[in-house]
């Protein structure tokens, strides 16, 4: 363990962390845009600069560890004025559209802009050209507002083990993007998506269907393999529009292409509505009344012919304890048969 | 899993074999490249080059259907470099110096032959695996769906059980289960043997329990595995049949078998979010609530019970599969009174003590691994700590055979089906999800350019693959990810079903497991009908 003093108070963390995850862990807040602690550190955006006695120059809390007997200064008036102009001469390569941006209300950059009272702008003039539409089916990669923070490359890279995104070119027209700056076409998990702190990267078929004030947010599980990753469901008027995950839970936030992006089967025309009866070789809609009616005289007549063992029931690995402990439950007590049975095989 | 999703990244060794984990699991393959960034190695088993070859130290590139030589081989070459766990097996193990003699023929020169891996790539695996005690196995169907499935994954053990890499964390025999619930269906007892919690059906005392429980006589007799219910059905001895959230006519070996099947029977119950290739053969179809649209609990791979919450109402006249089943019962004579999926939940609790200890409550904060035999207890992370709860446990000699099909003039390729990563099993819900559907949409098989060559199969020509049961049209896909001679085919694709071609004959004499892994097949160009 380390003790180090972070605006005058007297904090005690584990060896080898950073300034700021030891400011984190004790509720002070240091803006930043690069940082993820899932991620490597990486220094870019500045954000985070701290005063630390004997050092002249103000450093990255991000990138510094915590030393024994460090004195660190999480804030002054230098230090915000720093953070102020860092935030200013991003926002004055930014579209700015916020009032019909997708990300607003769930912006970083917006509530720093909000945080610094950024009305005008010193350093408004020439806005870097990033204006190709890239026409992959899952991910709007609108570069307009990237700002380079470099946390989808490091997602994609480090998390994911892809790197189909890098930064290319210098200075003005450094930018983010697949080699050659051709149209993605790697693993679509949307890592990225996830991590990007603006409207830079969003998932296209969630696109006009609802910003995040307006969503309802419910935590779930995905419904397709077993890893059992937790997912958020953004629900707006009775539709899920967006899915995610919390960083804190086992799959860290990390979902795949079907977990993120395979969702709107939930919505699709084709889902059944009511009870069928098939009559004459042909579907016809019925009541939930006489299905069970009708379900009910088939089964009991074949259980008093044949006997119990000629039911069998098949259930399913893709729904829940409870519904699969009350289909074995009905095959064994109501019906009185042991064939039951579901895919675990298959 | 014997062990948890979070050990993974403090493992040091991961052996992966029979699994494409980057496809079929893509967050667990995450969590092993992370072991991999803090040092671990990966070892790979598998006759492709899954996408996660390129992470590993060590890809052996096995013929299929000789994982028994492999890693039969493996065990051969700890045990002859002394790598051995010796305190385990004595303290832990029954059966070791009889196995062992199983083990003389399998010299590396042997595994080599046996199974086309050159015999310094399986003694440094073996090296890999038996120097390491925090080296974890992780497998999925590419050793269970064989005919040898259950020697196979004998044989996995062994080599667990030779190194004691089990018991502790960061190591155990790991099995990834393919779906979102299919450890709560085991669980809670959709198997034909067993109630809820693996308590057989067929040992009197555990009958009596059930039957108080339930208030109702039941059965002694064990129930009839979903593979040989279709097989059952052509019989005539099973006359009806209610498939809730399945689709066995795409899933089943032989579609042409299983369709015939389930058109003998009297009476076919389908209850689904959609309408499958099963429900069109049903007499009755019953609209259902997908994962959005309920509460409930599912358990992963790595025994964690965690929370399943409605977040949208169901279409339509749409019901929940709990109150579908419990109306039906009552109307059957049975009365089933719930009042809610939490009701349900702690009646199968008081009936498994490894769920007793969970409720609805404490999920509220996350996940719990079972078992978890009270309300204080804090969930397990990994099983068998201080030894297996039936005492010293046994090697079981596996010896190898042969698959049930091989290639031969005939049929001269070997077929192998799985997953890819943008479909999900028969494509019920990732099919009619836009995105996905644009950008994976088409059927495909694999083909080594050396065979395509060979048979001047061109890339993406439309080509017929069959076997001995049918024959289905899709895109030739040359690469080099299949070994030549084989060609692999994802599941998804309805319209170019795969298990039109798979063997319904070709089972596990155990676990009834069907040998999806190994069809022999012939690939012909359509131009040459003329």
């Amino acid at each position: 363990m380390v003790r180090f003093t972070l605006d005058d108070q007297e904090i005690v963390v584990p060896e080898g962390i950073t300034v700021l995850e030891a400011a984190r862990r004790s509720g002070i807040f240091i803006p930043t845009l690069c940082d993820d602690s899932r991620l490597e550190p990486f220094g870019g955006c500045r954000l985070c600069v701290v005063q630390v006695q004997g050092i002249p120059r103000l450093v990255t809390a991000c990138t510094t560890p915590v030393a024994e007997g460090m004195r660190v200064q999480s804030t002054n008036e230098e230090i915000e004025r720093r953070r102020r102009t860092i935030v200013e001469l991003i926002l004055s390569d930014h579209p700015n559209d916020c009032m019909v941006c997708e990300k607003a209300g769930d912006c970083n950059l917006q509530e720093l802009a909000y945080f610094y009272d950024l009305r005008t702008n010193r350093f408004y003039g020439q806005r870097s050209q990033r204006l190709v539409k890239d026409q992959n089916p899952f991910i709007e990669r609108d570069m307009e507002k990237c700002i380079l923070c470099g946390k989808c490359v490091r997602a994609c890279y480090d998390i994911q083990g892809v790197g189909a995104i890098d930064f290319t070119s210098r200075g003005f027209t450094a930018k983010i993007a697949p080699p050659f700056e051709k149209d993605l076409d790697c693993e679509f998990c949307g890592q990225c998506v996830s991590v990007c702190p603006t409207g830079a990267l969003m998932s296209k078929q969630s696109l006009g269907k609802g910003r995040q004030k307006d969503v309802q947010e419910v935590d779930t599980i995905c419904p397709y393999c077993g890893c059992g990753c937790n997912l958020t469901l953004h629900v707006s008027r009775n539709e899920v529009v967006r899915v995610t995950s919390r960083p804190d839970t086992i799959n860290e936030g990390w979902l795949c292409v079907k977990g993120r992006f395979g969702y709107s089967f939930i919505n699709s025309p084709d889902r059944l509505k009511t009870p069928l009866i098939k009559k004459d070789g042909k579907f016809a809609e019925a009541t939930w009344e006489e299905t069970f009616d009708y379900v009910a005289t088939r089964l009991g007549a074949i259980k008093s012919k044949h006997g119990p063992d000629a039911i069998g029931g098949l259930s399913s690995a893709r729904c829940s304890n409870e519904e699969n402990y009350l289909f074995q439950k009905f095959m064994r007590a109501a019906i009185g048969t042991n064939n039951v049975d579901h895919c675990a095989r298959l | 899993m014997t062990n948890s999703l979070r050990e993974i990244e403090d493992n040091e060794v991961l052996f992966i074999t029979g699994s494409n984990t980057k496809e079929a699991h893509p967050v667990i393959a995450n969590m092993m490249l992370k072991a991999r960034r803090k040092g671990a190695k990966i070892i790979i088993a598998d006759p492709r080059r899954v996408p996660l070859v390129r992470f590993a130290e060590l890809w052996l590139q096995q013929r299929p259907g000789t994982d028994i030589a492999l890693l039969n081989t493996m065990a051969h070459v700890i045990l002859k470099e002394g790598l051995i766990n010796e305190q385990f097996i004595n303290e832990q193990t029954t059966g070791f110096n009889d196995w062992r003699a199983s083990l003389d023929a399998f010299t590396p020169e042997a595994g080599e032959k046996l199974t086309g891996v050159p015999k310094g790539d399986l003694v440094r695996a073996a090296r890999i695996y038996g120097c390491s005690r925090r080296a974890a196995i992780y497998y999925t169907m590419g050793i269970t769906q064989h005919a040898q499935g259950t020697a196979n994954v004998n044989a996995v053990a062994n080599l667990a059980l030779l190194t004691g890499n089990i018991g502790r964390p960061f190591t155990g025999i790991n099995p990834l289960r393919g779906q979102n619930n299919v450890q709560g269906a085991c669980d809670a007892g959709c198997l034909p043997n067993v109630y809820p919690g693996y308590q057989r059906v067929d040992i009197p005392l555990v009958q009596q329990t059930f039957e108080r429980a339930w208030a109702m006589p039941l059965s002694v007799r064990p129930g009839l595995a979903a593979t040989e219910i279709t097989g059952k059905a052509l019989e005539g001895a099973v006359k009806a049949l209610y498939v809730m959230g399945e689709n066995p006519v795409l899933g089943d070996p032989n579609t042409e078998h299983t369709r015939k099947g389930f058109q003998k029977l009297d009476f076919l119950v389908v209850q689904d979010i959609f309408l499958t290739e099963t429900g069109m053969l049903a007499d009755v179809v019953l609209p259902a609530t997908c994962f959005a649209e309920k509460d409930g609990t599912f358990i992963n791979t790595d025994r964690r019970v965690q929370r399943v919450r409605k977040a949208v109402e169901p279409p339509g006249e749409a019901r929940e599969d709990w109150r579908v089943i419990a109306e039906l019962s009552k109307r059957l004579g049975y009365e089933m009174r719930y009042e809610s999926p939490e009701e349900i939940f702690e009646e199968l609790g008081r009936l498994w003590p490894a769920l007793e200890g969970i409720t609805y409550g404490r999920l509220e904060r996350g996940g719990i691994q079972w078992p978890c035999p009270t309300r204080s207890h804090p969930g397990t992370e990994f099983l068998y700590k201080g030894g297996f709860p039936r005492g010293k446990v046994s090697f079981t000699a596996v010896s190898m055979a042969p698959p049930v099909e091989r290639a031969d003039r005939e049929y001269p390729l070997v077929l192998t089906t799985g997953r890819n990563l943008f479909q999900y099993h028969f494509g019920s819900m990732t099919r009619r999800a836009a995105p996905i559907e644009s950008h994976a949409g088409k059927p495909y098989a694999e083909i080594h350019p050396e065979d395509a060559e060979h048979m001047r199969i061109s890339q993406d020509e439309t080509v017929r693959v069959t076997s001995r049961r049918g024959s289905i049209r899709l895109t030739a896909r040359i690469t080099e990810r299949v070994r030549r001679g084989e060609i692999f085919i994802p599941m998804h694709y309805a319209e170019a079903a795969v298990n039109v071609l798979t063997n319904n004959e070709a089972l596990d004499a155990f676990s009834k497991t069907p040998e999806f892994k190994i069809t022999a097949v012939k690939v012909e160009r359509l131009a040459q009908e003329g």
